[in-house]
C-alpha cells in the first residue's frame, strides 16, 4: 500500500468519526490532483490534530489551539502550497477562539476543518466549547449550563467567505466540501460532526444520520441573511453543505509584491540592498 | 568638551519633535550625540523629558548635570533647575516664570508673529542653539526634512527669531565633516534583522518594544517584508514559527508580559526544532510593571523561557551598533542550530539615540544552512535525523519534490511522528542537547575595558555597557586599577574571562539595574565567581556614569583598596 498519500498507523478508537473524515481528505486530495510535498496540514493539539501523523503530506503539529497562526503564516510565505488545517473544536472555538476571530479577518487561504465531536475526547469526555446546554460529561456532572459556541453563526459575523458544515458519516459529500473549502481562495470552515463514539453517547452517528440534511441544489449559499437562518437551524433537522460562500480579497491579495510577485520563500536575500536604509539616520 | 541640555515638558506639547530638530541639528555639525528619554505611560499631560549630550568623541551614556533646559511647563522648572551646572541657563516663555536669573522670553508672542501658536518651542529651540553657536542654516536643513508648506515656514521662522533673541555663550567647536549616523537602539535591531533578510515580522503593540516592528514595516513595501500586527503574543510567535517553518527568516519580539505569553512558542521552538530571533525589550515588572521606564529585570526569565529543557540562545545588547551587528549574528545563529536566539534590550538602549560610524553592511553575512534534495536517503526525508552534532539537514516544505517535512511539539521519532518510546525519547533529548554544547564554543566572551589585571573588576549585562565604559575611563583617570567585564553573549554563560579576571580581582563590583544581582548569581553558578559588591539600581531610572563612579569611590574608600 505505497498511494501518495499513505495512512499510518494511528491511535484512534475503533470506530472513531475521525477515520471518515482521514479517508475522504485523503480522496480529495488525490482527486484534487495534488502531491504530498504541495500540500500541508497545520494542527494543534488532540485526536483530530494527530491527522498530519496519519497521511504523507507536510505537517505543522504545533500548539493547542494555535494552529491558525502558523497556518496563516505559511500561506503568506509560500502561496504555493495547499494549506489545511485538521483540528477539533476545543482546539479551535475554545484554546484558538481568539485566533479564529482574527483569522478570518485576514482571510488568508487556509481550508480549515474542524472536527466538531462536542465533547474533549483526548482528556476523557468533558465538555467541549460546542457541547450542548444541558448534556452531562465526566466533569460537568449536572449538566453543561453555558450556551454553546455556534461554529457556523460566529464565522458568518466575522465575514468568513466560505463556511460549510459536513458529517464524517457521510463520505461523498464531505469528500465535496474539502474539495470546496480547499479550492476556495481565502479562508474556509467546514465544520464537520465527528462523533466520539466513547465519551460522547449523545450526538452518535445515529444521532446525526437522523438530523442531518443536505442543503437543496437550488440553496442559494450567497444570500448572507437566509445562510443566518440556515446557520440556526438546530433540533431535529441540522442542514449541511455550503452555507454561505462570497469571493473576497485574501490577505495575499491585499499586499501587491505577494500578490504580483514571487512566493515570499523565493525572494533574493542581499544585506547590501538594506544599506539605502542607512539614510533615515544621517 | 562636553555639553548636556535638557527639553521638558507635558506629553502632547511636542517634546519629541522638539529634541529630534535639536540632535540632528547637532549631528550634522558633525558632532556626537547621545539623548535619553523619560516619558509617562499616558497620551496627554504629565512630565515627560529628554536629555541630550552632546561632545566632539563618541559618548556612551547620559549625565545628571546640565549646562541648558528648555522649560516647556512648570514642573521642568521645579524638578530640574536644581541640577543645571553653575553655569547653565534655563530657557522658557516667561509666562511660565519672569525670573531675573533665567532665560524668560515671549516665545508665545513670537508663535502668534509666526502664525503657529504650535511653534513656541522652536524658537526656545533657537535660542538653545544660538547659546552654543550652533549654525542656523544646518537646522533648516532637519526642519526642512520634518515639516512641509506653512508649517514647515512657521518653524524656519521661529528658530530664526529664537536664535536671534539670544547671544552665544557656550563654546563648541564643531566637527569638520558628518559621516555619521545617529540612530537608536530599536531601530539598530530592526535595521540589522532588515540587513539579514527578515522576511516575515509578526508582533503586538508594547512599549518599549514596538519601535522594531514600526521600522520594519515603514521599509516593508520596498524590502519586500511582511509585517502582520496580531491578536496577541501567543499568534506572533507561533505565526513567526510557521512563517520560519515555511522557509523565510522570521522574528517577533515584544516587552516582558508580552514575552511571557509567548513563552509557551518557544518551548516549541525547541521541540520542533524551527528557527526563530525573538527580541524581548525590557521594562520594569512584575506584570504590567513600569511600562515606559528602564530595568534589566528578565534576564533570568528569559534564559529560563519555555518549559522542558533545550538549547537556546541569549545575546544582551550592549549599544546601537551592537545591536545591528547581534540581531544580524543571531538569525545566522538560529538558522545553524534551528533553535530560538532571544536579543534582550531595554527602553533606556530602545529609546536612546546615538551618533555611531555607520553600519558595514559587508560584515552581514546569511547563512542559511538549508538543505535541497540531497538531504533524502533513499528517497526518503527524516526531519529529526539522528547525527553526530544534533543538526539534522533541513529543506523547506514544497521546495524538494517527492519529500514531506513534517514538525511535531509532541516528542518525535526522526520522521516527525509522534512517538511514546522511551529509548527515542532519550536519543531525541539528547540529539538537542548536543548542540548545547555546540552553541557554547559558539559564544562570544565578554568585552573587557580598563586597565589590564585590575585590582577592581566591574561586572555588568546590555545597555550598562555605555555607562560602565565611561566610568571605567573616570576610575582610570583618577588612577586607580580599575577593569571592567560587559557580558554581550549571556547564555549559554561563557566563562572563560570571568574565571581568568576574577582571579585577580581584589574587589569584584557587579553593576546591574535590577533588585537581585541576576549576572552576579550566573557567575556564581557558572564560574564559581562571585561579586563582593553590588551596585543595583530598580527604580525604573538608567544609573548614569556619574553614579557608577561615585560609588565605586564611595566602596573602594570604605575598603582598605584605596
Amino acid at each position: 500500500m505505497n498511494t501518495a498519500f499513505e495512512t499510518y498507523e494511528t491511535a484512534w478508537c475503533p470506530g472513531c468519526g475521525n477515520f471518515g473524515i482521514l479517508n475522504a481528505l485523503k480522496d480529495a486530495l488525490t482527486e484534487l490532483g495534488l502531491k504530498p510535498h504541495q500540500v500541508v496540514i497545520a494542527s494543534g493539539i488532540g485526536q483530530a490534530a494527530k491527522m498530519p501523523h496519519y497521511i504523507n503530506v507536510n505537517g505543522f503539529n504545533g500548539l493547542h489551539g494555535r494552529a491558525l497562526p502558523p497556518a496563516t503564516a505559511i500561506n503568506i510565505v509560500n502561496k504555493d502550497l495547499k494549506v489545511i488545517i485538521d483540528s477539533g473544536d476545543g482546539d479551535t472555538y475554545g484554546e484558538g477562539g481568539n485566533h479564529f476571530i482574527h483569522a478570518i479577518r485576514r482571510n488568508a487561504n487556509i481550508a480549515h476543518f474542524v472536527h466538531d465531536n462536542q465533547i474533549y475526547g483526548l482528556t476523557k469526555g468533558q465538555a467541549s466549547p460546542t457541547t450542548a446546554k444541558g448534556q452531562k460529561t465526566s466533569l460537568q456532572f449536572d449538566g453543561v449550563i453555558l450556551d454553546p459556541v455556534k461554529p457556523i453563526k460566529l464565522a458568518l459575523t466575522m465575514g468568513a467567505g466560505f463556511v460549510a458544515r459536513s458529517f464524517s458519516g457521510n463520505y461523498e459529500h464531505l469528500k465535496k466540501m474539502m474539495k470546496e473549502a480547499i479550492m476556495y481562495d481565502g479562508y474556509a470552515l467546514l465544520d464537520i460532526f465527528q462523533p466520539c463514539v466513547t465519551f460522547n453517547k449523545v450526538n452518535t452517528f445515529k444521532w446525526y444520520n437522523d438530523r442531518v440534511y443536505e442543503l437543496p441544489d437550488d440553496y442559494d449559499y450567497t444570500d448572507l441573511d437566509n445562510a443566518f437562518k440556515v446557520a440556526d437551524e438546530w433540533g431535529d433537522r441540522i442542514p449541511i453543505g455550503i452555507i454561505y460562500k462570497v469571493e473576497k480579497p485574501t490577505y495575499i491579495d491585499n499586499i501587491s509584491f505577494l500578490k504580483d510577485g514571487p512566493p515570499l520563500v523565493d525572494a533574493k536575500l542581499d544585506p547590501m540592498m538594506a544599506e539605502k536604509y542607512l539614510d533615515d539616520f544621517r | 568638551m562636553d555639553y548636556n541640555v535638557l527639553i521638558g515638558g507635558a506629553a502632547g506639547q511636542g517634546i519629541d519633535t522638539l529634541s529630534y530638530i535639536i540632535e540632528k541639528t547637532l549631528k550634522r555639525c558633525g558632532l556626537y550625540v547621545f539623548s535619553m528619554k523619560d516619558y509617562m505611560s499616558r497620551v496627554r499631560g504629565g512630565h515627560n523629558f529628554i536629555q541630550v549630550r552632546f561632545g566632539d568623541k563618541p559618548i556612551h551614556s547620559h549625565d545628571e548635570k546640565f549646562d541648558a533646559i528648555i522649560a516647556l511647563d512648570e514642573d521642568t522648572v521645579n524638578l530640574h533647575s536644581k541640577s543645571l551646572k553653575p553655569s547653565g541657563k534655563l530657557i522658557l516663555d516667561k509666562s511660565i516664570s519672569d525670573n531675573d536669573t533665567y532665560l524668560s522670553f515671549d516665545f508665545k508672542a513670537v508663535a502668534k508673529e509666526c502664525g503657529n501658536p504650535r511653534v513656541l518651542g522652536t524658537a526656545a529651540v533657537g535660542v538653545l542653539l544660538k547659546l552654543f553657536g550652533i549654525p542656523l542654516d544646518v537646522s533648516h536643513t532637519v526642519l526642512d526634512d520634518e515639516f512641509k508648506g506653512d508649517v514647515l515656514n512657521a518653524n524656519i521662522k521661529a528658530i530664526d527669531a529664537g536664535y536671534s533673541m539670544a547671544k552665544q555663550i557656550f563654546n563648541v567647536p564643531l566637527g569638520k565633516k558628518d559621516d555619521n549616523i545617529y540612530i537608536s537602539g530599536n531601530e539598530a535591531i530592526a535595521l540589522g534583522a532588515i540587513a539579514a533578510g527578515v522576511k516575515f515580522y509578526s508582533g503586538y503593540p508594547m512599549t518599549p518594544s514596538t519601535s522594531v516592528m514600526t521600522y520594519i514595516a515603514k521599509k516593508s513595501h520596498d524590502a519586500g517584508i511582511v509585517v502582520e500586527q496580531v491578536e496577541d503574543e501567543i499568534s506572533a510567535i507561533n505565526m513567526a514559527l510557521g512563517a520560519s517553518y515555511a522557509g523565510v527568516r522570521a522574528m517577533t519580539g515584544s516587552s516582558g508580559g508580552g514575552f511571557a505569553l509567548m513563552v509557551e512558542g518557544i518551548s516549541l521552538a525547541g521541540i520542533t526544532e524551527i528557527p526563530i530571533v525573538i527580541t524581548e525589550v525590557q521594562r520594569p515588572g512584575p506584570a504590567t510593571g513600569f511600562p515606559t521606564r528602564t530595568e534589566q529585570g528578565d534576564l533570568r526569565f528569559i534564559i529560563h523561557s519555555g518549559h522542558g529543557e533545550f538549547p537556546k540562545m541569549v545575546i544582551s545588547l550592549r549599544s546601537p551598533e551592537d545591536a545591528f551587528y547581534q540581531t544580524a549574528r543571531a538569525f545566522n545563529i538560529a538558522d545553524k542550530y534551528q533553535i530560538p536566539v532571544i536579543l534582550v534590550s531595554d527602553q533606556y538602549l530602545a529609546d536612546s539615540g546615538v551618533t555611531v560610524k555607520p553600519f558595514d553592511f559587508t560584515k552581514v553575512t546569511i547563512e542559511r544552512h538549508i538543505s535541497g534534495h540531497e538531504a533524502l536517503e533513499n528517497g526518503v526525508y527524516k526531519r529529526y535525523k539522528l547525527t553526530q552534532s544534533g543538526i539534522s539537514p533541513r529543506i523547506i516544505p514544497g521546495k524538494v519534490e517527492g519529500a514531506t517535512v513534517l514538525i511535531d511539539s509532541d516528542e518525535h521519532d526522526e520522521f516527525g511522528h509522534i512517538t511514546e518510546s522511551e529509548d527515542v525519547r532519550v536519543k531525541m533529548v539528547n540529539k538537542r542537547m548536543k548542540k548545547f554544547k555546540l552553541l557554547k564554543e559558539e559564544v562570544q566572551e565578554p568585552l573587557f575595558m580598563g586597565a589590564e589585571n585590575p585590582d577592581i573588576l566591574i561586572t555588568c549585562w546590555g545597555s550598562t555597557y555605555g555607562p560602565v565604559k565611561e566610568a571605567v575611563d573616570m576610575l582610570l583617570k583618577d588612577g586607580m586599577s580599575v577593569g571592567a567585564l560587559s557580558f554581550g553573549d549571556i547564555w549559554p554563560f561563557p566563562t572563560k574571562l570571568i574565571k581568568k579576571y576574577g582571579k585577580f580581582a581584589k574587589m569584584i563590583i557587579d553593576v546591574e539595574q535590577n533588585a537581585t544581582a541576576q549576572l552576579d548569581s550566573l557567575m556564581r553558578e557558572n564560574a564559581l565567581i562571585k561579586a563582593d559588591e553590588h551596585i543595583l539600581k530598580y527604580d525604573g531610572r538608567m544609573m548614569s556614569s556619574r553614579y557608577i563612579y561615585e560609588r565605586v569611590r564611595e566602596m573602594t574608600r570604605s575598603s582598605s583598596l584605596y
